[in-house]
Parts: structure tokens; C-alpha cells; sequence
């Protein structure tokens, strides 16, 4: 489907939101300085909260922001599949389910019950799903939220044909390659650092603050070794299990190091 | 009899996701519907069980536009259920990382999403095909709002370094003197950005508007205070549960609340500028004045000059904290879990955000409770459409649908603030 003329010939790119903070979505207006040469380059044809002029699918990349809850979105992102030729998963509710997706460890009825004088009105999931689990995904990109950086490169990768390079190694890297004294060591901070993937620049260190996997857990991470340093500093099993448990908690390399702190006991 | 109704799906331009319903027959305005459709997240749920020290990075989640709101909210209300009050050096840092907040926000809300509507265009974007040093203005006065939360709290969204009693790190003065720098280029930026929207062309608009917000007796309050509202009443941050109650109503997606028994109060920048404008720095009280907006402002599409307004104030007070920011002995204050119920409250961009918990004999949260600005302006947005509707039924549909969608713009409401959403099935 041709665009208008002024559209002819450059890429669409669309937004969707699902159950999100939209902080990932915003993060693309948080590229100030590249707004508007990414505006040059690309048609936003279809991005609701920045535009009310929408544009009919096709769309040569789609951006998701969001997890999978209600029987609605089931039926939404199959079509937003269907129009997108490629599909980008942005931050952690799209790649891993999100902060909600703790109703997983829970009742979501009781859920309800808690928020809702009249639960039966809502038409929720029993669980918080990432994208992938509904759909083919052509790229994921981690993080709560994701990094600007990175999205920029995620976008210049899909435009321009190639795989997007996002390193997969830990945290670790980067606070090498950062400067950052290494907080476990010198200070006895407990510390997600080894077991996350880089991504955020080694942010939380660089303020003396543990690492909190906000970006979810690496390649091949190894929980275990972690969990029993973790111990070692003071950490209880309730503690290790909710350190896991925040906005990655059903990434199944968490989710297990989780259930090994469980069980360990 | 003539019916009319106007259908508008997927507001555009709004934070969130919601659509929009107005009916009317003969004459009259019959149901005006503000949907909702944002799936619940549970959020007063999934903090139960968690750690006292988890609300300032979990309730960030709720929101990515005004994390800072909630990372505030939290704390205050964490830290008065432990008892102990940030002050000094560490509650200015606060202010500041807040003032941040309040310029990116508000500069994303001006620029990109409200601007559009008076200068006739679908998007910042296309905007600024026509009128780049404009929109590149916006970008830039973002930019600075978000450098300053980023060089405080390590990002600009979901900011690290934020803690209960303080923060993990408190930056050295040298850190801020280039921020400083910024901000004051910033300053400029926003008085013209004043200058700018002042001249607008606004639609000849009144509300007689119930206004809400928190008062501070030392400041334009934005961290702390207590809550003041345009009639004369007042009340403590730890009342607001005796005063504000929120509802399920049949018609909506969204809690709605009501203050006193009465629905349909207003909260946000219009709220703080009646209440408190006598408040503002020297230069954003000129600068009001200058742009014509009176000791208060009532025209729900001026607004976006009470917000500009509002940028300039931050950036000045910004300033000014940094001038005279002396490093705290130390970047946080103890905080010991004890058994009780703490409140918080502070003013998101969008208006007063409360928070309140009960912890545990184990410092975990036994109860969490969080009323967000839109769901206390829905029912006043509602109320907006109807007056704003009536009396100009007989404009051509995509007229009047085009104006409604700008009458909920002008509240800028942040849809995804409220873990309250659902969906109802509705009869139709």
C-alpha cells in the first residue's frame, strides 16, 4: 500500500502499547537530539501517543511496547503481527511479561479482590505473557525501561538490513569497561550484577547501589554461584526470592534462581 | 427527536490508552463516557509482601512519564510510617530531581502533544516540518528536564538512585555546575516558550472548577505539604483517606474519586496555580502576569500557559537549589521498619498523587493504596465535555469530535498512572 507522496519510499514504523508504563515507548521521545532526523528517515505512521494522524498497515517495523493480559490484547497482537513485516519487542513487560507479571506467583482473582470492589467486572489473564509467547518476534530489546542507545541501534540495524549489535554479556562488562568500583567486593552490597545483562551502562553501581536486574538475566547466567555469595553478605531466602522477583521475575534463568533459593533451604 | 452521538476510539496524543463517548438528544447531552481500556496491573496487589524498602522502584513502573511522582510519593509515605522526615540538603536534592520531572513532562505535554491542537497539526512531529526552531525549542527544554533527573538519578526514566530516607548517592556540587549551565539556557527557553502559547488562540472557555492541590507554607508545594482546595477546606496528608474515596461507577473503566461526598474536583496545574500561584519565583509570577492569566485561570485550553508558567518556576528554583546546594554528610537517613500506616503525598505533573502503606512487624507491606491524578479528574473531565458540548451541538461532527478530544488533552491525562483500570462490560 503506497503512503501519500510525501511518505513515498521511506520506512513505516509503528508503536503499539500493551500492559505498560509507556516509559519504553517514551523513550524514543527521549532521543531529543535524533527526533527529527529518525522523523526524516522513517514515516511514524502509527504511534497514538505521539500522533493523532494514523497510517494503514503495512508497516515495515513495528515497536511493542507491553505484556499480554487481557483476552483483547490476545486478539490485538495477532494483528499487529500480521500488518508489521518486522516485529521489535521493547523493555521488559514485552520481552519477559513486566512488573505485573508477578500475578504469576499469585491468585489473580485474589488479585482483583484487592484492587476491585467488583472483581467480576474485570476481563484479565491469569498470567502476564511476553509477546513472543503469541507471536513470531524478530528482536527483543530488554530493559525496564530500555536504553535510548540501544533503541537507536536497534532501528538503524532493522532499517538498514542487519542484525542489531546488543551485547549479551552481564553488567559485570560494563562496569569494568565503566571504571566502576566493584560494590560487592569493596562495600558488601548485594549485587544482580553478574547474573544481568549489560545494557543500562552499568548504571546502579556507578551510584553505589547493587545492580536490581532490571535488564534481565544474561546468556547462560549462573545463579547459583551468585545466590551463595548473595548468602554470604546477609541476604535471607525471602529476600533472595524477591530480588529475583521484580520486573524479569518469570525469565526462566530467574525464575529458577528463585526457586533454587527456595529450595536451598 | 434527533440523536447524536460522537464515537472517539483510541485517543491520540494522550499518555495511555483511552477512547471516548458523548450522546445527546434533543439538545441535550445525555452520556458523556470516558473510557479507559488500559488493562490492569494489580499494583496495590503485587506490593503486598514486598520489602518496605521495594514501593519507590516498583511503584515507578506504574508510570514512565512521572516516575519521580511515584518514587516521591512512596518514600514520604514510607518514611512517615518509620517516622522520620528527610530534611535539608537531601530534601532539596529531592525538589530538584523533582523540578526535573516537572520540566520534561511538561515540556513533552506542551511541544509535542498539546501545541499540535492550536497551531492545527496531527504531531510534534509534523509540526515541525513548518516550524522546526519550535519544536526543537520543546526538545531542547525537554532535553535539559531530562538531564537534570538523569544526573541525579542516573536515568531518566526509572531513575536509580532514588531510596527511602534519601539516596544511594548524592552528587558532588561539581556534578551539578554543568547542569546548572544548562538550566539557565533552559530558563530562557521556557519565558519565551510563555510568550509563545500566551498568544495562542484559545477557545472562549470557563469552568467553575472545585480545585485540589497541596499547599506548603514555605514554597510552591510540589514534594510536601498539606491538601488545600478552593473552597476553604483543607486537610492533613494522613486525612486524605477521610476525605477522598474512590468508586467504581457503572459507565467507566476507572475508579473515580470523590472529595467530600462531591465528584468531580480537579487536580493539576490549573489547581496549583489558583491555590498556590502567589508562590511562584519572582520571574514565573511576571511572566504569568504578563501572559494574562489573572490570579487564576479557569480556560481548561490555557493550561498549557499554567504549565509553561510552571517550567520557568522549576528551572528558576532549580537554579537556585544548585546555587546553593551544600553536599549532605551523608547521601541518606536511616530508615527502620516499624508496624504502622505512613501517607505520602506530592504533586506528579499531573496533579496530587497520594500514597499510603501499612507495614508489618517484618517491614514488609501489608497494604498499599495509591490514588493517581487522572482517576481524581476523570469525573471533572467528564463534566468539562458536557458544558463544552451542549451549547455547540449543531457543529459539524469532526468539528465538535476534534474539539473533545482537545478538552481531554488539556488535562493531560496520564492514563497509565492508574493501576485502577478495567474494563467493564458495558450495555450499549
Amino acid at each position: 500500500m503506497a503512503g501519500p507522496a510525501a511518505t513515498a519510499g521511506r520506512p513505516r514504523l509503528a508503536v503499539w502499547k500493551f500492559a505498560s508504563c509507556d516509559g519504553c515507548q517514551l523513550t524514543l521521545l527521549d532521543c531529543e537530539d535524533e527526533l527529527l532526523s529518525v522523523a526524516a528517515e522513517v514515516d511514524i505512521a502509527y504511534f497514538l501517543e505521539a500522533s493523532s494522524a494514523v497510517g494503514p498497515g503495512p508497516y515495515d517495523l513495528s515497536l511493542v511496547e507491553g505484556s499480554i493480559t487481557t483476552p483483547d490484547d490476545l486478539r490485538r497482537i495477532r494483528h499487529v503481527r500480521r500488518v508489521s513485516k518486522r516485529l521489535v519487542t521493547i523493555g521488559a513487560c514485552a520481552t519477559a511479561g513486566g512488573i505485573q507479571a508477578l500475578r504469576d506467583f499469585a491468585e489473580v482473582r485474589e488479585f482483583a479482590a484487592i484492587v476491585y470492589a467488583r472483581p467480576d467486572y474485570i476481563a484479565t489473564l491469569e498470567r502476564s505473557t511476553p509477546i513472543s509467547a503469541h507471536v513470531p518476534v524478530d528482536f527483543e530489546l530488554r530493559g525496564c525501561p530500555i536504553d535510548k542507545r540501544q533503541l537507536l541501534e536497534v532501528i538503524s540495524a532493522f532499517l538498514a538490513g542487519r542484525r542489531p549489535f546488543v551485547p549479551a554479556h552481564s553488567v559485570c562488562v560494563e562496569c569494568k569497561a565503566r571504571g566502576n568500583v566493584c560494590v560487592m567486593v569493596a562495600h558488601g552490597t548485594p549485587c544482580l550484577g553478574p547474573v544481568t545483562q549489560a545494557g543500562c551502562g552499568a548504571l546502579c553501581p556507578a551510584f553505589n547501589r547493587g545492580c536490581y536486574g532490571c535488564f534481565g538475566p544474561m546468556e547462560s547466567p549462573n545463579a547459583r554461584a551468585l545466590n551463595a555469595q548473595l548468602r554470604e553478605l546477609g541476604m535471607s531466602t525471602p529476600e533472595l526470592v524477591r530480588v529475583y522477583r521484580t520486573f524479569n521475575a518469570t525469565e526462566e534463568p530467574f525464575r529458577q534462581a528463585a526457586e533454587e533459593a527456595e529450595s536451598d533451604t | 427527536m434527533t440523536h447524536k452521538s460522537i464515537r472517539i476510539g483510541g485517543l491520540t496524543r494522550v499518555e495511555g490508552e483511552g477512547s471516548l463517548l458523548v450522546r445527546a438528544r434533543d439538545g441535550r447531552v445525555t452520556d458523556v463516557e470516558l473510557n479507559i481500556y488500559e488493562p490492569p496491573r494489580f499494583f496495590e496487589a503485587l506490593l503486598r509482601g514486598r520489602d518496605h524498602t521495594e514501593p519507590p522502584d516498583i511503584t515507578a513502573r506504574i508510570c514512565g512519564i512521572c516516575p519521580v511522582a511515584y518514587q516521591m510519593s512512596a518514600c514520604q509515605a514510607i518514611e512517615a510510617a518509620c517516622g522520620i522526615e528527610v530534611t535539608g540538603p537531601l530534601r532539596d536534592l529531592r525538589l530538584l530531581l523533582y523540578y526535573g520531572e516537572w520540566i520534561e513532562s511538561h515540556a513533552l505535554h506542551i511541544c509535542l502533544l498539546h501545541a499540535p491542537d492550536f497551531l492545527g497539526y496531527d504531531s510534534g512531529v509534523a509540526m515541525a516540518a513548518d516550524h522546526r526552531h519550535l519544536v526543537e525549542r520543546g526538545l531542547t527544554l525537554k532535553k535539559a528536564g531530562n538531564e537534570l533527573v538523569a544526573a541525579l538519578g542516573g536515568r531518566a526514566i526509572h531513575p536509580v538512585n532514588v531510596r527511602v530516607g534519601g539516596f544511594y548517592r548524592a552528587p558532588a556540587r561539581a556534578e551539578l555546575a554543568p547542569v546548572a549551565e544548562r538550566l539557565r539556557r533552559a530558563r530562557e527557553e521556557a519565558l519565551a516558550t510563555v510568550e509563545w502559547v500566551a498568544g495562542f488562540d484559545f477557545p472562549d472557555v470557563e469552568h467553575d472548577y472545585r480545585f485540589l492541590a497541596l499547599h506548603h507554607p514555605a514554597e510552591y508545594a510540589i514534594l510536601s505539604g498539606t491538601i488545600a482546595v478552593s473552597d476553604g477546606t483543607g486537610f492533613a496528608a494522613a486525612d486524605w483517606p477521610a476525605h477522598i474515596v474512590e468508586e467504581q461507577v457503572p459507565h467507566s473503566t476507572a475508579l473515580h474519586a470523590r472529595l467530600d461526598g462531591t465528584a468531580g474536583y480537579l487536580v493539576g496545574a490549573l489547581a496549583r496555580y489558583a491555590l498556590n500561584g502567589r508562590q511562584l519565583s519572582p520571574l514565573a509570577r511576571s511572566a504569568a502576569e504578563a501572559a494574562g492569566l489573572g490570579p487564576v485561570c479557569r480556560n481548561p485550553f490555557r493550561s498549557i500557559v499554567v504549565r509553561a508558567v510552571e517550567i520557568l518556576h522549576a528551572c528558576d528554583e532549580a537554579i537556585r537549589i544548585i546555587e546553593d546546594y551544600t553536599e549532605p554528610q551523608a547521601p541518606s537517613i536511616p530508615a527502620e521498619p516499624r508496624p504502622g500506616v505512613g501517607h505520602g503525598v506530592s504533586e506528579a505533573p499531573r496533579g496530587t498523587l497520594y500514597h499510603r502503606y501499612r507495614i508489618d512487624g517484618a517491614g514488609l507491606i501489608a497494604e498499599a493504596d495509591i490514588v493517581p491524578p487522572t482517576s481524581q479528574n476523570q469525573a471533572r473531565i467528564e463534566m468539562d465535555l458536557r458544558h463544552l458540548v451542549e451549547p455547540r451541538l449543531d457543529l459539524p461532527e469532526a468539528e465538535l469530535a476534534a474539539l473533545c478530544e482537545r478538552a481531554v488533552r488539556n488535562h493531560d491525562p496520564c492514563i497509565s498512572c492508574s493501576a485502577h483500570f478495567l474494563h467493564l462490560h458495558l450495555d450499549r
